[in-house]
């Protein structure tokens, strides 16, 4: 399988991909690692007819210590998150969880700036970063404006991210972390998970969130209120899947997939260790 | 498009089209068929080579975002007519039956090794997740990958 035709542009710097953004528009789409999106250009399903490579943008790999935050370069691959020791002490959550994306060659190629912007339900990162409260920064012809990761996922693989912009960093809060837990539930080790639940309890709050249970990565907001006013994991669970949307696909159904929810809460909930 | 590739320590130029993908370019370009294509979906990894030291999928990757960078692929592994001893391990442990997963399953190997030069079985297991076997042959694989380990502890290129 081969792509449809398109013209290739390497961006050599941020403005320049911004610039090639604004030129070209709709037209046109990013490219970090690829490894969402040439999959679904092999199979036509996306036809941009130019792509923007921002894969040789070294400035914006990096993962720092900024305080009372860790910043994320868009451009930091899944393996530098898996390996990180600064995230390993301070946000494991995400270090653990890059660990489980795809296979290791998807893991030293895959962006997690990519990850998150492709806005996949199915992925797990997006889930990870809306637990644990992340700030997305996007960078465009104006500047740059911090997202909130809540307000970042706006329907099946959209983002609130302009045509113009660019997901430049993601800012980890640090987290005076109690316990966490990433649940992904698949038959195959390498596929995506047919239901996913990253739970994160720190500073006193629980931040709870949902793989593929809707058109949209999705916090589970009932979960977390019920936990927050004193509820056990498991009467906390029996809130999972209000707010989601299931589908039902060639993997599981959509019963299924509620059924999953509330068992990978529970078990997500009691291995952050709520009891 | 112009690229030019550090291929088995050798630069390799072409001409491309932006949609080409690495692995045809060095199975139709270069006659480098060792790399197979098999799932072309980049589940299989029978397509894996080394991107600057560390194992990707050829079919997943164009080959213009390879320009400029470091491949190497199942041909550039042995030293003259002696194998890498990822190589050899799996023909002393009968690490294959048809073959077809073998190239991308030894790149992986390789790879994960450069990483965890001492894996435990279930390391090797979860390790060489990005690659299948029809043969179901994974049991002698995970031995040859072990057996070089215990051999070379950071056995790698």
């Amino acid at each position: 399988m081969i792509p449809a035709s398109f013209d290739y542009l390497r961006a050599d710097s941020v403005d320049a991909a911004i610039a090639a953004l604004t030129e070209h528009g709709d037209e046109a789409k990013l490219l970090a690692g690829g490894h969402s999106l040439l999959p679904l250009m092999k199979l036509r399903l996306a036809t941009p007819s130019v792509l923007v490579d921002v894969g040789r943008l070294d400035d914006l790999r990096y993962i720092n210590d900024a305080g009372d935050h860790i910043a994320i370069g868009a451009l930091t691959r899944h393996r530098d998150l898996e390996i990180s020791t600064l995230l390993a002490a301070d946000a494991p959550l995400l270090s653990h969880a890059a660990g489980h994306v795809g296979d290791p060659q998807v893991r030293h190629r895959g962006t997690l700036g990519g990850s998150l912007a492709h806005a996949d339900p199915a992925s797990d990162l997006p889930a990870v970063i809306l637990a644990m409260g992340a700030t997305l920064v996007a960078t465009g012809p104006n500047g740059t404006r911090e997202i909130a990761a809540a307000d970042f996922y706006t329907g099946f693989l959209e983002s609130a991210l302009a045509p113009d912009e660019l997901l430049t960093e993601i800012r980890i809060p640090k987290l005076d972390t109690q316990g966490w837990s990433f649940q992904k539930f698949n038959r195959r080790a390498q596929d995506w998970a047919i239901v996913g639940v990253a739970t994160v309890r720190a500073n006193g709050s629980t931040g709870v969130a949902l793989v593929n249970m809707g058109s949209t990565p999705l916090l589970a907001s009932a979960v977390m209120d019920a936990v927050k006013s004193g509820a056990s994991a498991a009467d906390a669970s029996a809130h999972a899947n209000e707010g989601t949307e299931a589908q039902s696909d060639i993997n599981a159904s959509s019963e299924y997939r509620e059924h999953l929810a509330r068992v990978l809460v529970r078990r997500s909930l009691e291995e952050s260790g709520l009891a | 498009m112009q690229i030019t590739v550090t291929v088995n320590g050798v630069e390799r130029s072409g001409d491309v089209e932006p949609r080409t993908l690495l692995v045809h370019f060095l199975r139709d370009e270069l006659g480098l068929t060792g790399t197979n294509i098999g799932c072309d979906t980049s589940s299989c990894g029978a397509c894996t080579i080394h991107v600057d030291g560390q194992s990707a999928k050829s079919c997943t990757m164009l080959a213009a975002q390879a320009d400029g960078l470091t491949v190497t692929t199942i041909e550039g592994l042995a030293d003259g007519d002696t194998l890498h001893p990822m190589q050899r391990c799996f023909q002393e442990n009968h690490g294959l039956q048809c073959g077809y997963c073998t190239p991308g399953m030894v790149m992986a190997a390789v790879s994960l090794l450069d990483e965890n030069p001492n894996p435990s079985e279930t390391e090797v297991r979860i390790g060489l997740e990005g690659n299948l076997c029809r043969c179901t042959g994974y049991h002698n694989i995970v031995k040859s990958v072990l057996a070089c380990a215990a051999e070379s502890t950071g056995a790698s290129k």
